[in-house]
């Protein structure tokens, strides 16, 4: 029997990859592609009729497969559903890292869904608070409630933007260079960062169009997202590599921390570094820089 | 006696020769070459030409007890092989004949039955499957088949260990004096690599052909001077079956992750720099890597020197692209290789004997840096069978993968950690094909394996971030996933011989016990 160390909230979630979770030829071995998170999925993924074995498939998987240091998050079943309640007992006697709430609308809908987690947490003998959680937001009004969502919950680490039904709501359809969700997206990225959570942009659904992919996840990084949603393991690559700080990043970050502790002394708060102002604010950024190279092993230094 | 891959080798097989004692003991040796015994023609003449094959045979002397041999570069569209043997054993009637071929697949499945009579009772061959490998392995040949590499097979030739009466070799393109070629014909193989070794030692030669042209077909892969006779057929393959369209790249997100930490492996060695050489084969990872190799290829600004042995579309590309200067072609796996060998002026043939024998004075293969393989199974050992299925059935090729293994500074094995329920990486191999002091890297789907002997490897995979691990965690991963397999139940009887390519013996494979519950 696996039994998943606690879940970290604050960790790097560049990539999040969804697996049917009925399907245990994808999910045997899901972690070998070095995937941040996976997301296996009860929903939409799953027909009506076969929620029952979805569910017992993802129970034996997580009880016998050692998924190591890639993160495990479920997406349940709408909230709307009779499926939900009994989605959260089985992620929560499997000893899932996380789940993700399907088309949250408001910080009501992520309070129902911590209550029954905790119930859960309590009838299966889990350690109280382990199980994060992250909402989808695929509505306008989700999208409208995202602050509030964001800090509806201590368990909560982070919302993604799903843009597949957003597009309908909005009556719009995916536009090349995305200025159709360009709204959403800020919105989201404004809501996770006022509230100190992580915010990930939708998956790319169209795997042959690998111009497009990359322009979305590019943009995505411009954006202030902290990662990308995925379908398929050849999109992972990429998306790490978008989202890791590249090597002038780095530098850069390290040439602050090391003029900053050499400043420290001084008193004095302002200065210049490669004649450009900086100040406190430039620190903590290099610092995050620098902590975010070493998580996703490019950063070897000191520092 | 055990060898030096810990297999035991029947004493009776041992009369004459060694067991494998590793990839260079036979290093500076001396070899004395076999020639060949040939009729003489001084007067003048117009043609060669045959009137059918059964003709030529009868006047190349075909008779019991005889050799023939003939090429497989027209792959499972080949139809010459089928054809001469049909004339040897049905038209002619003859008894006790040895098959000396480069593989032996569906294309030859006539052969099967001529065993089964004990028409055909030797075979030595680069590779074997489908119907007469499963007639090999019940023991329906009388004496055992014999495997060798795409280096062994000329060394075997050249040091006169196999003799061959008659070869008969497919050609898209000849002259009425047997300039032959495979290309410029209606059915076209390219690279006729596998042929030029039995042109030269052969007693007799005759060229089968579909597409006869006015004289001299030159450039000619087989020259005149060392062909007897020619012969006019229908279709010498089928096109359909002589090479896929294209091989296809995989889209398989494992195969696409194996075949990326390959090149990550080749891009953190020394080795990989401004003219470096590389070779890799067809299945799918492997050829993936080509893909990956480019990146990095353009990133550091370096070129190819050369690329070798089977040659498919994706590698045409990149020298297309002007990252490869020099294609060195022994088979083309694809059309699209075809049509490049035929336009290409670096793209270039490439003999058996040039590309890997060890009995001359340096092949190919001994220059060459990387070479990307795929295997069956692979053990803690680093030993590599290619040859048998997990059943004991033969039903593979070595192909060059020995010498290639043996002659390159760094090969490397990619292959999923399991197939169904079947683990790639083993305690022991079923049947060793090619020897673990030739193997360096493993890559697999759940991670790296270098041979502990590459220490210098390790060190630049470490260098380089490459996370990598020990070959028995890898076979431990295989078991805890599929479980540790039963061992294979054999019969007694040898029926087959794994030849190293220096002619030593690596490994037998025995009659397999009919599967009983």
């Amino acid at each position: 029997m696996i039994n998943r160390p606690t879940p970290k909230k604050v960790r790097i979630r560049r990539s999040m990859m969804f697996m049917n979770a009925q399907k245990p030829n994808l999910l045997k071995d899901a972690y070998i592609y070095g995937v941040d998170s996976i997301i296996m999925d009860l929903e939409d993924a799953v027909a009506e009729n076969q929620k029952d074995s979805a569910r017992f498939s993802l129970f034996n998987t997580l009880k016998n497969i050692d998924y190591g240091d890639t993160e495990v998050i479920v997406r349940i079943n709408g909230l709307d559903t009779p499926h939900w309640q009994e989605d959260v007992r089985v992620c929560v006697a499997a000893g899932v890292d996380g789940i993700r709430i399907a088309k949250c609308e408001s910080a009501d809908d992520v309070r129902t869904v911590e209550k029954a987690v905790a119930a859960a947490e309590a009838e299966f003998g889990v350690e109280s608070g382990r199980t994060l959680l992250m909402a989808a937001l695929e509505s306008p009004i989700g999208i409208m409630h995202a602050y509030e969502i964001c800090t509806a919950s201590t368990r909560l680490f982070g919302v993604a933007i799903s843009a597949g039904d957003l597009r309908k709501s909005l009556h719009v359809k995916s536009e090349p260079g995305g200025v159709e969700m360009f709204t959403a997206r800020s919105q989201v990225v404004m809501a996770a960062r006022a509230a100190g959570v992580q915010c990930f942009d939708t998956m790319w659904p169209n795997l042959d169009d690998e111009a497009g992919f990359e322009a979305e996840t590019i943009q995505a990084r411009q954006l202030g997202f902290d990662g990308k949603s995925l379908i398929n393991p050849r999109q992972i690559a990429f998306v790490h590599q978008t989202f890791a700080p590249t090597k002038a990043e780095i530098a850069y970050a390290e040439k602050l921390i090391r003029s900053f502790n050499a400043q420290q002394d001084s008193g004095i708060g302002v200065y210049t570094v490669d004649g450009k102002l900086v100040d406190v604010p430039f620190f903590d950024d290099a610092r995050r820089v620098l902590a975010q190279a070493k998580a996703i092993g490019i950063y070897h230094g000191e520092l | 006696m055990l060898n030096a891959v810990k297999r035991d080798i029947p004493e009776a097989l041992l009369a004459g020769r060694t067991g494998y004692q590793g990839k260079y003991a036979k290093d500076g040796q001396s070899l004395h070459k076999a020639a060949p015994t040939i009729t003489q023609a001084l007067k003048p003449q117009k043609s060669k030409l045959a009137d059918s094959l059964k003709a030529a045979c009868e006047a190349c002397g075909a008779h019991d007890g005889m050799t023939f041999s003939f090429h497989t570069e027209y792959r499972n569209g080949d139809k010459v092989a089928a054809m001469a043997a049909k004339v040897l054993i049905e038209d002619l009637g003859l008894k006790d004949i040895t098959v000396a071929a480069t593989s032996l697949g569906d294309a030859q499945a006539n052969m099967a039955q001529y065993i089964k009579n004990g028409q055909i009772t030797g075979v030595q061959t680069s590779g074997v499957r489908g119907v007469i490998g499963e007639a090999i392995s019940a023991g329906e040949l009388q004496t055992p088949a014999i495997i060798r590499s795409h280096g062994g097979r000329p060394r075997a030739i050249a040091a006169g260990e196999v003799h061959i009466d008659i070869a008969f070799l497919a050609a898209a393109s000849s002259d009425a004096f047997g300039n032959a070629s495979g290309i410029r014909g209606k059915n076209n193989c390219g690279s006729m690599g596998f042929a030029i070794d039995d042109a030269h030692y052969a007693d007799h030669v005759i060229v089968v052909t579909d597409t006869l042209v006015d004289f001299p077909n030159v450039p000619a892969a087989i020259n005149g001077v060392d062909v007897d006779a020619v012969c006019v057929v229908d279709q010498v393959g089928d096109p359909s079956k002589i090479a896929t369209k294209e091989a296809r790249m995989t889209q398989d997100p494992r195969e696409l992750m194996m075949a990326q930490a390959v090149a990550k492996v080749i891009a953190a060695s020394p080795d990989f720099k401004d003219g470096f050489s590389f070779q890799t084969g067809v299945g799918g990872p492997s050829l993936a890597v080509n893909r990956y190799l480019e990146q990095y290829m353009t990133q550091r600004q370096i070129k190819m020197s050369f690329a070798l042995g089977g040659t498919s579309k994706a590698i045409c590309d990149l020298q297309d692209k002007g990252l490869v200067n020099y294609i060195l072609d022994t088979q083309d796996f694809d059309q699209g290789a075809v049509a490049h060998f035929a336009t290409h002026p670096n793209h270039l043939e490439c003999s058996l004997d040039q590309y890997a024998s060890p009995a001359n004075k340096g092949a190919f293969v001994n220059n060459l840096d990387f070479v990307v393989l795929s295997a069956l199974e692979v053990d803690v050992d680093f030993n590599v069978n290619v040859v048998t299925g997990s059943d004991g059935v033969l039903r593979g090729a070595p192909g060059g993968h020995p010498d290639t293994a043996a002659g390159s500074k760094c090969c490397i094995i990619v292959t999923p950690l399991t197939r169904g329920r079947m683990p790639t990486v083993c305690d022991a191999v079923v049947t060793v094909t090619t020897p673990g002091d030739s193997v360096d890297v493993v890559v697999t789907d759940y991670g790296i394996a270098v041979n502990p002997q590459r220490q210098d490897i390790i060190a630049q995979l470490d260098a380089a971030n490459i996370a990598h691990t020990t070959i028995e965690a890898l076979r431990d991963k295989a078991y805890a996933l599929v479980g540790t397999p039963a061992p294979l139940e054999w019969q007694k009887r040898v029926v087959a011989v794994v030849e190293g390519r220096d002619g030593s013996i690596v490994d037998v494979v025995r009659q397999v016990k009919p599967f009983a519950f």
